[in-house]
């Protein structure tokens, strides 16, 4: 077969303009400044939740006051499973930006980072870090993140009026929660108890990965256990107790009326404004809620799920997120974008961030304060964090398993569509597939 | 002259009809005319479909493979929310396939007869076809919410107390299927708009002088020389509803829980989830499914056809 020039030389020019696109958009960066002896610009990938594009934007400035030549160009991203596909797909493809913004913990391995991003091990930031942070962004003994964000509680948030109003003390068993529940529903005036919002499914499963450290208090070694599958919710009394937590809130009708169609904001604005009285959510919201409803810094606080044994109660705690750099950015943008995960993991970084928005949570780096005006439920943590014993990780930074359909099983078992043995039975079912797919040994 | 004359004959011979037994068939291209197309059809359409099937007896993530055999078919099927899927996909396939057949032939009798505004009355029952349909879906989340959505709003002000459409268990499915319905029903109208106007007037005069009311004429004219449409308007019905997913992905993402997923909708959480091997099988699964029934069903109503 002979080729005809034609055909060549139009495989030539396609070539030709591919590399040509290639090569512009790698240069992009340095040709703006021509004058600036090595300007870079760096792009920074990040969720599209309102307070994650304030801290990165500021973080992107802050950075850029003390680096002047360095520009970070904060691009976003969706949360959840959408974000996590996104993720996976462009460091499949080599496509990632220079530095960006995941989970750490399970979600963190099931990215192979060995594979796709680069070790951090040996920058000097590293021995700053707090030590169950570096955990989660630890495989295979390297460290691959700095820490975003502070620690998160997940926790009941409470109104503080409603239970000056009833006289109530916060719970440190769920019987004692239980009980002002009743009291509250009692007390009448539309508030509801419990605030539940399954029209956004995730907030749906706190009372389960919430209670994590009322399980490890009493089974203290369920979380290896579950990762040789040798545990199993369903037939872990202890670990049981989340799903019939979230059963037992329907069964006595504490929940607000909408619970089914009600998502976030809707319960926030029912707990800022006195109209329900517990809210077992993420303390990551809390900036987003004093946002929009400012009095709710002093309105609202924060204790741990109540589990059976008073003595034992204590905080179920989130790492922050971490920053990773993928192994496909390179020359002047990886080292722009090693001295951005230095920026973010030092004092300095902690204050840009406290400066975009309330603080989750104590921040993960030696030397880091939260400032003096933090919100109460915030200040609600510490508590827990500074008396030993009181706080610990959640499952998912303790162990790679974890199932996609938590969310969908506690909407139901919180709708009274399944009942709580039979929700955890199905999310036992649901882990089985995660821990195939990460070639877990034992499954 | 032999020649010549053998020619003709060669060619009636070899009519695509009746392909020559071992002897060369005659085309009117060369075979290079056909290979640009066959290349393309082999990379985006032959290789996909081999690959899949070969990958749904994988576990396989972005960067490796594995191969696990038949297991991915055998958690599939023992994944609870399959059975549930596949039940909500029959009955939301046959509903929504239904009411199309039987509004689209009232709405297209109705739009062929002599009404005022007829063009215009067309027009908007094939809007809602134009509209995206994760818009359609998204607007009527918000028109079906239980507290505040406009729908509910509407009733009470009629004293009654409406279902949370999307929330309750017992309804989301069959709200979504209505929506489904308004949306789609415009194409099945036209198409039977097309079927009833292509029906000789000689036909219908005929019947009247020999009597026949308004509904022995529809029963016994319109309808069964309808028959093509309807034919049409089932199979693409049904193979929608059967593939259907945006409308729910919009409205409940398969909840409240897992009562109103369909295959496609466990497939994309499974993908999402990153379980890509079991989605693969369950792609195989869904092609298997939509053929059982698809094919039987177009040759029997096909055949139904030729026999009038």
């Amino acid at each position: 077969m002979r080729f005809r020039p034609g055909a060549s030389g139009l495989a030539l020019l396609a070539v030709c303009s591919l590399t040509l696109a290639a090569c512009s958009a790698g240069s992009l960066g340095s040709s703006d400044d021509a004058g600036g002896s090595g300007a870079v610009e760096i792009t920074y990938l990040t969720t599209n939740q309102d307070q994650d594009v304030k801290e990165a934007e500021q973080l992107a400035k802050d950075f850029h006051a003390k680096n002047s030549n360095i520009t970070v160009k904060v691009e976003t991203r969706p949360g959840g499973t959408e974000g996590d596909n996104i993720i996976k797909t462009r460091l499949s493809t080599g496509d990632m930006v220079d530095v960006f913004n995941y989970n750490t913990g399970s979600l963190f391995n099931a990215i192979a980072p060995q594979k796709n991003l680069l070790s951090v091990n040996d920058e000097p930031w590293v021995a700053n870090l707090d030590d169950n942070f570096k955990k989660t962004v630890t495989a295979d003994g390297q460290v691959y993140g700095a820490p975003v964000g502070g620690f998160m509680g997940g926790a009941v948030l409470y109104s503080i009026p409603v239970y000056e109003k009833l006289g109530l003390k916060v719970p440190t068993t769920w019987a004692e929660f239980m009980a002002n529940n009743a009291k509250i529903k009692a007390g009448g005036g539309g508030v509801a108890p419990v605030i539940q919002t399954y029209g956004e499914t995730w907030t749906s499963q706190l009372f389960v990965l919430g209670d994590f450290h009322n399980v490890s208090a009493a089974e203290p070694d369920f979380a290896d256990k579950y990762t040789k599958n040798q545990a199993k919710y369903a037939t872990s009394p202890a670990a049981l107790k989340g799903f019939e937590h979230t059963q037992a809130v329907h069964d006595a009708g504490y929940e607000n009326k909408d619970f089914a169609s009600a998502k976030l904001p809707d319960g926030l604005k029912m707990l800022a404004t006195g109209k329900g009285a517990h809210y077992p959510i993420l303390s990551g919201v809390v900036a987003n809620m004093i946002a929009t409803y400012p009095d709710a810094a002093k309105t609202v606080g924060l204790f741990a799920l109540p589990g059976d044994d008073a003595s034992k109660n204590g905080l179920t705690l989130w790492t922050p997120g971490g920053l990773y750099i993928p192994k496909t950015t390179e020359g002047d943008k990886l080292d722009a974008a090693k001295k951005f995960l230095a920026f973010v993991a030092s004092p300095d970084g902690c204050a840009s961030q406290t400066k975009a928005g309330a603080p989750t949570g104590p921040y993960a780096v030696k030397g880091c304060t939260l400032g003096n005006d933090v919100p109460r439920a915030i200040k609600d943590m510490q508590p827990y964090l500074d008396k030993p014993g009181a706080s610990s990780l959640a499952l998912e930074f303790l162990s790679p398993v974890k199932g996609p359909s938590l969310e969908q099983i506690t909407v139901e078992v919180g709708s009274g569509i399944r009942k709580a043995k039979d929700g955890a039975a199905r999310y036992d079912e649901d882990v089985k597939k995660q821990a195939q797919q990460l070639g877990l040994a034992g499954w | 002259m032999t020649v010549t004359s053998a020619r003709p004959q060669d060619r009636v011979d070899s009519t695509p009809a009746a392909p020559a037994g071992g002897g060369k068939v005659y085309t009117p291209y060369s075979f290079w005319f056909y290979l640009p197309t066959a290349v393309l059809y082999s990379v985006l359409f032959l290789v996909p479909t081999f690959a899949s099937f070969y990958y749904s007896l994988t576990r396989w993530s972005l960067f490796e493979s594995k191969f696990i055999g038949f297991d991915n078919f055998v958690t599939f099927f023992q994944e609870p929310a399959l059975v549930k899927g596949f039940t909500n996909t029959l009955i939301y396939a046959v509903v929504t396939s239904g009411s199309k057949v039987v509004l689209g032939l009232l709405l297209a009798v109705l739009l062929t007869s002599r009404i005022v505004g007829r063009g215009y009355l067309r027009s908007v029952v094939f809007f809602p076809v134009l509209v995206s349909t994760v818009g359609v879906g998204l607007l009527f989340q918000v028109l079906m919410n239980p507290e505040r959505g406009i729908i509910n709003g509407a009733l009470g002000v009629l004293g009654i107390q409406g279902p949370g459409w999307l929330t309750d268990p017992k309804w989301a499915l069959m709200s979504i299927a209505a929506v489904d319905v308004w949306k789609g029903v415009g194409l099945a109208t036209l198409i039977y708009i097309a079927g009833i106007v292509s029906i000789p007037r000689e036909y219908m005069e005929a019947a009247r002088v020999d009597g026949a009311g308004s509904w022995e004429s529809f029963r016994r004219i319109v309808l069964p020389l309808c028959k093509p449409a309807t034919v049409t308007v089932i199979i693409l019905s049904l193979i929608g509803g059967l593939r259907s997913f945006e409308l729910i992905w919009a409205m409940t993402r398969g909840g409240p829980g897992f009562t109103s997923d369909v295959i496609s909708s466990v497939i994309y959480k499974q993908y999402q989830a990153g379980f890509y091997g079991l989605s693969t099988a369950g792609n195989v699964i869904l092609f298997v499914v939509v053929t059982a029934i698809i094919l039987p069903l177009s040759w029997f109503l096909n055949r139904k056809e030729v026999d009038m």
